[in-house]
């Protein structure tokens, strides 16, 4: 990612208050042409609000909004060089596919030949070539969205909002229409904002995530550092599950930080490059499939824990695991099922030994 | 078992038929009559469609007919419009100053009485045009006012209920593509609510085409509706040319009543689809 561009999209300390309510908090972000940007958190989180401040349809209470460098805070929606997809669609109901597709230009007072040209180029792109006349009524769920992302995409915007695009279709339908909305926005190099509760959507989709949490930005990056080195215990438990375990700094040798923690035996070691004072608390995260099986435990090996077998889930791909410690602490640990039946099936109620390295790791400070 | 069945069957055939009877008989009977040859109401004289003829003839209820015609009309129109903008305050703007007392004042029309309504109306064109000197006289503009006094009430109980359901999203969207409020209204919603504002419309002018009481008290000299000139003739003994007047109306009412129906229903069926 070039993020020497200036952005597309600057949000300047954006809150948003209804009454008491912080709905947004404080926001700045920049969001720079070409990126697929995603807006991830759960519901009442902000997100939505976020969007519609930069649709226009909301105010914000105090900061500025900048479109391409130029101030919009005050613009009606009408005025923006933007468009939105919206969650419900909003597809005019008493108007045709290619009426509604043509919405947008009629405004802007496009002649009908170059009109007519666009709403076929549209229906092209989203390939509906021949649904143009039917009404949006006689659409099904799917056919629905991509009428709705054509009219959104049909005056040429530099900057697409989609509200939940996909959030009204089924789970196969989904995951195959995430790998066709990526490649039209490859395609036809518009900056996407996307906003989502579902952290899969998400990570397949974007360049970047912005979590949201309570109306504020909690990290943004890109889905695999997000993943890799959340920073915080609310990004590392929203996104994918995660081991926690609470510890205290015992020293620090270059970045290598050893813990000590009430639920291992053994010493925790993570690597941490900013400077930590011993004796504080921190939470060590580690990832269920980075943590492996061994043989048996050593007795001076740091990252090791012992406990016994209470649930095993077979997903089909990978097996989930879920262990008791010594000290009553549950946790989990993956398994990908690469055989059709491993040699040694682990079973219930089987005392193993887990391990993992101290790269695999990462230290949580909050 | 079966005879149970049968007997219960009757009983409430008969209720229906009763029902039935109880309902549409006065306004059957009446529709006879005026097809009788007698010019005794109660005397029935043959088959004749000559009190038509007379009625078409009768200058004074042709001129009281059109008259209400054009005041239902006029006044029907007005109150879509100001129906239509209150409820689209009420619907979109759920907190503003002074909300509660608007929806008081649209709700009292509907539980007033229509004399104390009439009686009211009465008092402030009489203090309104010795003070403002407007309207001058009470007559055809007097009554107007006063029915879409009422009309506004009702018709706004109509466009309110299916702006209960509208999805402002729709607006939402037209403006993100371009269009400004007022083109948003006129473009999107407006064809949208369509078929409740002509329900509104047609409720609105049936009610003013059917009011006597607020009528008699804001009416002047020279302007006589048609419930007002039915009401002298039939204290003066019923004469046919009523009933068959009476029958062209109910003809002309049920027929509005039905495609005022047959529009909500399509309305409905189309907006169930498209929530689909």
């Amino acid at each position: 990612m070039t993020l020497q561009e200036t952005p597309i999209v600057q949000l300047q300390q954006v809150t948003k208050t209804y009454g008491d309510l912080y709905a947004v908090d404080d926001v700045s972000l920049d969001i720079y042409p070409g990126e697929f940007f995603s807006l991830l958190g759960a519901s009442g989180c902000g997100k939505t609000t976020l969007l519609r401040m930069l649709a226009g349809f909301e105010t914000p209470t105090s900061g500025k909004i900048f479109l391409g460098g130029e101030d919009v805070t005050d613009l009606p929606p009408y005025e923006r060089p933007l468009n939105m997809m919206f969650q419900s669609y909003a597809l005019f109901p008493h108007l045709n596919v290619a009426d509604n597709i043509a919405f947008g230009l009629r405004q802007e007072r496009m002649p009908k030949a170059e009109r007519d040209q666009r709403v076929q180029e549209m229906l092209q792109l989203v390939q509906i070539e021949k649904l143009g006349k039917r009404k949006p009524h006689q659409l099904s769920g799917g056919q629905r969205q991509r009428v709705a992302l054509a009219r959104a995409l049909a005056k040429h915007p530099k900057l697409l909002l989609l509200d939940e695009p996909l959030g009204a279709l089924d789970k196969k339908l989904r995951e195959q229409t995430q790998f066709e909305l990526v490649n039209l926005q490859e395609r036809l190099g518009i900056t996407f904002i996307v906003v989502t509760h579902d952290q899969e959507e998400a990570m397949t989709m974007s360049s970047r995530i912005a979590l949201m949490r309570e109306g504020r930005v909690v990290q943004v990056d890109a889905p695999r550092r997000l993943y890799e080195y959340p920073n915080s215990r609310y990004c590392a438990d929203f996104i994918g599950s995660i081991n926690l375990f609470d510890a205290e700094v015992v020293k620090q040798e270059d970045n290598l930080v050893t813990l000590k923690s009430p639920d291992c035996d053994q010493l925790l070691q993570v690597y941490h490059s900013q400077p930590l004072l011993e004796g504080m608390t921190a939470t060590v995260a580690v990832r269920p499939e980075k943590v492996q099986i061994t043989e048996n435990c050593q007795p001076q090996r740091s990252n090791q824990l012992r406990g016994v077998i209470k649930e095993i889930a077979y997903l089909g791909d990978v097996s989930v695991y879920h262990v008791d410690l010594p000290s009553g602490k549950r946790i989990q640990f993956t398994q990908s099922n690469v055989q059709a039946l491993a040699q040694q099936p682990l079973d219930w109620e089987e005392e193993v030994c887990l391990h993992w390295q101290a790269d695999a790791c990462n230290l949580l400070l909050e | 078992m079966s005879l149970g069945v049968k007997k219960s069957r009757i009983a409430l055939f008969s209720l229906l038929a009763f029902g039935y009877a109880f309902l549409y008989g006065p306004i059957v009977s009446l529709m006879i009559y005026s097809f009788n040859e007698s010019r005794l109401v109660t005397v029935w004289g043959g088959w004749s469609t000559k009190w038509y003829g007379e009625l078409m003839h009768n200058q004074q209820i042709l001129d009281a007919a059109w008259l209400s015609l054009k005041i239902a009309a006029i006044s029907a129109s007005f109150a879509v419009v100001f129906a239509t903008l209150a409820a689209m305050a009420l619907v979109r703007y759920k907190r503003f100053r002074g909300r509660g007392s608007l929806l008081l004042m649209l709700t009292a029309p509907l539980v007033m009485p229509e004399v104390i309504l009439g009686l009211s109306l009465l008092l402030l064109f009489v203090a309104m045009s010795e003070w403002l000197g407007w309207p001058a006289g009470r007559g055809q503009t007097t009554i107007i006012i006063a029915h879409m006094t009422f009309a506004i009430a009702y018709v706004t109980v109509v466009v309110r209920s299916r702006l209960a359901h509208f999805d402002f999203s729709l607006e939402e969207a037209a403006m993100d593509l371009g269009a400004k409020p007022v083109k948003a209204f006129f473009t999107i919603t407006l064809p949208l609510i369509s078929p409740a504002l002509i329900a509104g419309w047609l409720l609105a002018f049936t009610l003013s085409l059917d009011d006597l009481v607020v009528a008699s008290f804001v009416s002047g000299p020279g302007s006589t509706t048609l419930p007002m000139v039915v009401y002298s003739s039939v204290r003066l003994g019923v004469s046919p040319q009523i009933n068959a007047l009476a029958t062209i109306i109910v003809t002309l009412v049920s027929l509005a009543v039905a495609i005022a129906g047959y529009v909500f229903y399509r309305q409905e069926k189309q907006r169930l689809k498209s929530l689909q």
